[in-house]
């Protein structure tokens, strides 16, 4: 029982980092129907940027995980403005090729650098040692990303569903069109939408610094999981990719011990259940079907 | 109020509408009749600024706002009354009644709207898609009364409702009306055309091809019908 409690808990802590990075790239396709496929690089900068600032300038962890999601977004806006928006006209793939690119460059850039061997950043001390839930020791820092991860998500969701700007992103996703002609100017949120799922992004990869392994291609394995992750939510469902996020990670935690006679099943049991969700619900289990524009 | 001058509009290749002008009165009610594939749609679709291929001008109150995007256009009073209705899976009905801003200088409030369609209060917290065809088409007259536009563009609002709905839909218009909205309609139903508006404009393959009073139509109605093929 022990045992089990302490699988649900890991795979709790890796869902979170899956819903941050699903959360980021499904208020990105709603808002600009752009699957950014650089998402995983952002992740893996957010985590590097918190190591160079600890190294190169003595900058601690809580700063870097205000600076880190701050200066992505931007840079997101920016990527946004001078590249995306130009390509939003034509064929998706398009804006897929040119995420795609940006992941190659941004992966060789780092790595010209820093290299792949990965990189040790330590636990900030006061979230060093661990706590006692009870039944069993779990690492302070494990714990703390948990709560972090679930609060930025339910305040994302609140955000959504009780402001101003939140109805107007949930109407814009929804029928673009439909939503100029009531008087707003959709091409004004695109930016700062795409900017905030790149900070998501950032903000998830400062969190994975002290706890997993920090090298140029760390987003790389991470981020075709998330992708599953977003298409079993549902793509654009914010909700959605939020539940499928920890659910996956619950899974996979689960999988690994119970199936860890069966290592080929237990390494595909994210695409399996993939593939089972979109024979059962093509739209994904809380997506809905295209509306016509 | 409107004028539209030497309108053209293409899908692709093939032109959906042919060097139209018309224009509508300050406070009047006008009606696009017409069979399907004639053009009305495009035509009020081209007047919000939803249409991007098309040639000719257009002005509201003498500004020409031919190049100016859709939700420009909203804001100087246009209210658009989709033909599908509209409504939004995500958003509350509150939320649908409120998402556009105030534009005019006599809006409804939410408490009138609310008054005038209890249905709607009765369902203000659900997903507006959950109401029924009728509710989600007060829903959208609704919407554009509360931001107060000038000038509505209609498209085809009584399509599929019930004959007691249908006449709650004209009450609507008539008293909108009433206090100097202007409105565009596309409108298949003749007997109700007549009971709400002023004025009649007959279009064919693109075209303007006759305006009509209603008397006019009243008199021509079987034969209008009969183009018509309803």
């Amino acid at each position: 029982m022990t045992g089990f409690l302490q699988h649900t808990f890991d795979g709790l802590v890796n869902g979170a980092f899956y819903a941050l990075l699903a959360l980021g790239l499904a208020v990105i396709f709603g808002m600009l129907r752009v699957v950014n496929f650089a998402h995983g690089a952002f992740y893996m900068l957010g985590a590097m940027g918190a190591y160079v600032l600890l190294a190169e300038f003595g900058v601690p962890f809580w700063w870097a995980l205000v600076i880190m999601p701050v200066v992505l977004g931007v840079l997101g806006m920016a990527l946004e403005r001078a590249f995306v928006h130009r390509l939003a006209r034509l064929d998706p793939l398009y804006n897929f090729l040119l995420t795609f690119g940006l992941v190659l460059i941004l992966q060789d850039l780092v790595k010209s650098r820093y290299g792949v061997q990965s990189i040790p950043y330590a636990t900030p001390e006061s979230l060093g040692g661990s706590v006692d839930l009870g039944i069993f020791d779990f690492p302070t820092y494990r714990v703390f990303v948990l709560g972090f991860a679930v609060a930025i998500c339910v305040a994302v969701w609140w955000a959504l569903t009780h402001s101003r700007v939140g109805m107007v992103v949930r109407a814009a996703t929804e029928r673009p069109e439909l939503t100029r002609a009531f008087g707003i100017n959709v091409g004004r949120w695109v930016t700062p939408v795409f900017g905030f799922g790149i900070a998501l992004a950032g903000l998830a990869g400062v969190l994975a610094a002290p706890m997993r392994a920090v090298n140029p291609l760390m987003g790389a394995d991470l981020i075709i999981v998330v992708f599953a992750v977003v298409v079993i939510g549902g793509l654009g469902s914010i909700f959605g990719s939020v539940a499928a996020g920890f659910g996956i990670g619950l899974i996979q935690a689960w999988g690994v011990v119970y199936l860890a006679d069966w290592p080929i099943l237990s390494q595909t049991l994210v695409f399996i259940v993939m593939a089972a969700v979109l024979l059962w619900r093509p739209a994904g289990l809380f997506g809905r079907e295209e509306a016509p524009a | 109020m409107l004028r539209i001058e030497n309108l053209s509009a293409w899908y692709g290749e093939a032109r959906v509408l042919r060097e139209v002008s018309l224009e509508v009165a300050a406070g009047e009610v006008v009606t696009l009749v017409g069979r399907n594939g004639a053009g009305k749609s495009t035509l009020l679709r081209c007047v919000m600024g939803l249409h991007p291929g098309q040639s000719g001008a257009i002005s509201l109150d003498g500004r020409d706002v031919t190049r100016l995007p859709a939700h420009r256009r909203a804001r100087l009073g246009l209210g658009w009354v989709p033909d599908d209705r509209g409504a939004y899976a995500s958003l509350t009905v509150t939320e649908n009644l409120t998402l556009p801003p105030r534009v005019g200088p006599d809006p409804w409030s939410l408490e009138r709207v609310y008054e005038a369609f209890p249905a709607l209060h009765l369902r203000r917290d659900s997903p507006a898609t959950k109401l029924s065809g009728g509710e989600q088409q007060m829903l959208a007259l609704a919407r554009v009364l509360r931001m107060g536009a000038r000038l509505l563009l209609c498209d085809e609002p009584t399509e599929g409702l019930s004959p007691l709905l249908v006449q709650q839909v004209g009450d609507l218009l008539r008293e909108a009306k009433k206090h100097g909205v202007t409105v565009l309609l596309v409108e298949q139903n003749l007997h109700f055309a007549t009971g709400v508006a002023d004025r009649h404009y007959l279009l064919a393959e693109g075209r303007v091809v006759e305006a009509m009073d209603n008397s006019e139509v009243r008199s021509r109605e079987r034969e209008l019908l009969a183009y018509l093929g309803i």
